[in-house]
């Protein structure tokens, strides 16, 4: 590093500071980034919508006065001033019953989102900067998996031992979350993998290993914060996809089980309703779009904000 | 090129074999096939043997890889195993099951792609347009929508238009139901009515589920395409529009869609997997499902090797077609 106390011939004379005549502040960068995803409308209004719907999900439960629990009201009620969502067939509040719901479907989407983004960030940073012998085994387990659909991985694996031991039921979300982790850290390992290849071979990875640094401190300090802009685009997509997923094997009965409940059961446990009982049906719909639009909005923004490249968009 | 195709599928072979493994881990994974079996009620000795001597558990892990792996190479895919269920053959089932899916998926998927292009097109070549936004606006929504609400939402609307024309004195034409065994019986006018009634529902709703996103690729690439040199030298040279879309930029801009088709038979099966269920037709996505609920081992394994054959055989393709289509990339 220069040391700043020699005196510099073209730098500011001592006791005058010419930053009144700035006409823009400087910006971190983040500061930049910020600005950007701020201007994207749809993504502002997505971030809203999320910061809503999770909120409504994890404080709705003891605000509204009635209790996922209690049943026995009115069967089948349309929605009404006192079920705003009507009730169902065995007379439960709706409302409750979305909450509760929107929670489980939350819950198991941050969870595949974390779960299956430390292990491809870590199996792809590995693959990448390693390359060799370590790089052909995780790439060619990667496209041994992708041999198989995914959907059917989830669902095969749904019905491990692990879960279903016979005669009992448990809590299941989170088995169903990290199988559905399983599948997803393929692409997020892929993506990682290409970007830590060209990103060893720069210069300043290079300074970083003449100056002695581990390979660990090389991998977490200079390279990885060079990915991270890819990544947190894909840990929002994911909770997108995952939302979708959950709500598909559930919808196929292979997926969350009672006592837990998810978006997907609750319109698997209504589908016969579509027609005479709509609310049952629409209701649940309405919020797992809801919450898939609003996490895609946000990811557009951030891809975006982060690579100006890629759209028009004011910078 | 061929050299290229035969080491692709020599390299293949260790590929499948080390699927197979993976496919017979993930189905001992679902724990003992006999297990509800065995707790429905109690069961003798005798019994538990023969069963567990049909199903093969009785042996350790690797020598029933063994046996499974030898007999599947020599065209024995075993049997259902569970006691309660009926006896069926698994290559039969599973060959049966594809034809009814590859006869649903494949017109489904060539209109989904004439679709998706056009929209596409259209979209990149009008960018900004009411028509470009509201495409793109379609395709946002139908990526975030849960695909089996569509499904049954389709299904209610196909019933519902069936009251209809019964109310007026037809029949009810729509079917919710897939194609009988035997196939359609009666003369061709009566064979075209069936057949249309009960193709028409699942393949919209097949449709409705892929071409959004042939349509986002398409875009793209045509965009990507637009933008390019020679483009805008064809423009300059003064070609018309018609033909500078045409003829220079929508052939190229074809590449990048023939391998996303190619490469979304993954997709294409979970979409199977949900409409047939929707529409209960008795094809490859009824079959995993049903075989998954009853664990049965060796119809779960026909599947998975049946499909990692078709994925294998779909990436080579569109490695192919990436160097037919685009002379600048060498495959050797």
């Amino acid at each position: 590093m220069a040391s700043t106390s020699t005196a510099d011939p073209a730098g500011p004379p001592p006791g005058h500071d010419l930053s009144q005549f700035d006409t823009t502040k400087a910006r971190k960068q983040w500061q930049v980034i910020v600005g950007r995803f701020l201007r994207h409308r749809a993504a502002v209004v997505g971030m809203v919508l999320f910061v809503l719907l999770f909120l409504f999900a994890f404080l709705g439960g003891p605000i509204w006065k009635h209790d996922y629990k209690t049943l026995g009201f009115e069967q089948y009620s349309p929605p009404t001033l006192e079920h705003p969502f009507g009730t169902d067939r065995i007379g439960a509040d709706m409302l409750a019953q979305l909450i509760r719901g929107l929670q489980f479907s939350l819950r198991i989407a941050l969870v595949v989102a974390l779960v299956s983004t430390v292990i491809g960030v870590v199996l792809g940073a590995l693959a990448g900067y390693k390359r060799g012998w370590v790089d052909a085994i995780i790439s060619r387990f990667i496209d041994l998996i992708l041999v198989i659909p995914g959907l059917v991985i989830v669902v095969v694996l749904s019905r491990s031992s692990f879960v279903n031991v016979p005669g009992q039921s448990g809590s299941n979300w989170l088995l169903v979350a990290l199988y559905l982790s399983l599948v997803f850290w393929l692409s997020t390992a892929r993506i990682v993998r290409g970007m830590v290849l060209s990103l060893r071979e720069k210069e300043f990875v290079e300074a970083a290993k003449a100056m002695g640094g581990s390979t660990l401190r090389i991998v977490f300090k200079h390279i990885l914060p060079n990915t991270i802009d890819v990544i947190i685009v894909n840990v929002t997509l994911a909770v997108a996809s995952a939302v979708l997923a959950e709500a598909a094997i559930s919808f196929l009965g292979l997926g969350v089980r009672p006592p837990d409940t998810s978006l997907g059961l609750l319109i698997n446990q209504n589908r016969n309703e579509l027609n005479i009982h709509p609310w049952l049906f629409f209701i649940p719909f309405a919020l797992i779009v809801l919450v898939s639009l609003a996490v895609n909005f946000m990811g557009d923004g951030l891809r975006d904000a982060f690579d100006p490249r890629q759209r028009r968009v004011r910078a | 090129m061929t050299r290229y195709i035969i080491r692709r599928i020599l390299i293949s072979i260790p590929l499948l074999i080390a699927a197979s493994f993976l496919c017979f881990s993930l189905t001992t994974m679902m724990g003992d096939p006999l297990g509800e079996w065995k707790l429905q009620k109690p069961r003798t000795a005798g019994e538990i043997a023969a069963a567990e001597l049909r199903a093969g558990t009785n042996k350790p892990f690797l020598e029933r890889y063994g046996n499974w792996a030898v007999n599947f190479v020599q065209g024995d895919w075993g049997t259902t195993v569970v006691p309660g269920n009926s006896t069926v053959d698994v290559k039969d089932k599973v060959f049966k099951s594809i034809w009814v899916t590859v006869r649903l998926v494949l017109g489904a998927e060539i209109i989904a792609l004439l679709i998706g292009v056009a929209i596409g097109v259209i979209g990149a070549v009008r960018q900004y347009s009411i028509f470009d936004y509201s495409a793109t606006g379609t395709a946002f929504v139908m990526f975030s929508m849960p695909l089996f609400c569509l499904a049954l939402m389709i299904k209610y609307v196909g019933i519902e238009f069936n009251n209809f024309l019964e109310a007026n004195g037809f029949g009810r034409w729509l079917r919710t139901a897939g194609p009988p065994d035997g196939g359609f019986q009666g003369g061709i006018g009566d064979q075209f009515y069936q057949y249309t009634g009960s193709y028409l529902l699942p393949t919209i709703c097949l449709v409705a589920i892929q071409f959004a996103l042939y349509s986002r690729y398409q875009r793209a690439s045509m965009l990507d395409v637009l933008n390019a040199d020679y483009v805008r030298t064809a423009q300059a040279k003064g070609l018309s529009q018609v033909r500078v879309v045409f003829r220079h930029a929508f052939r190229n801009a074809l590449i990048p869609i023939a391998t996303v088709f190619a490469l979304g038979f993954g997709a294409t099966i979970s979409g199977a997997v949900i409409t047939e269920t929707v529409f209960a037709w008795n094809g490859m996505g009824r079959l995993i499902i049903d075989a998954v609920t009853k664990k049965e081992p060796f119809m779960v394994l026909g599947f998975m090797m049946v499909t990692a054959v078709f994925i294998i055989i779909c990436n080579l393709i569109a490695d192919l077609m990436y160097a037919v289509l685009d002379p600048r990339i060498r495959l050797d």
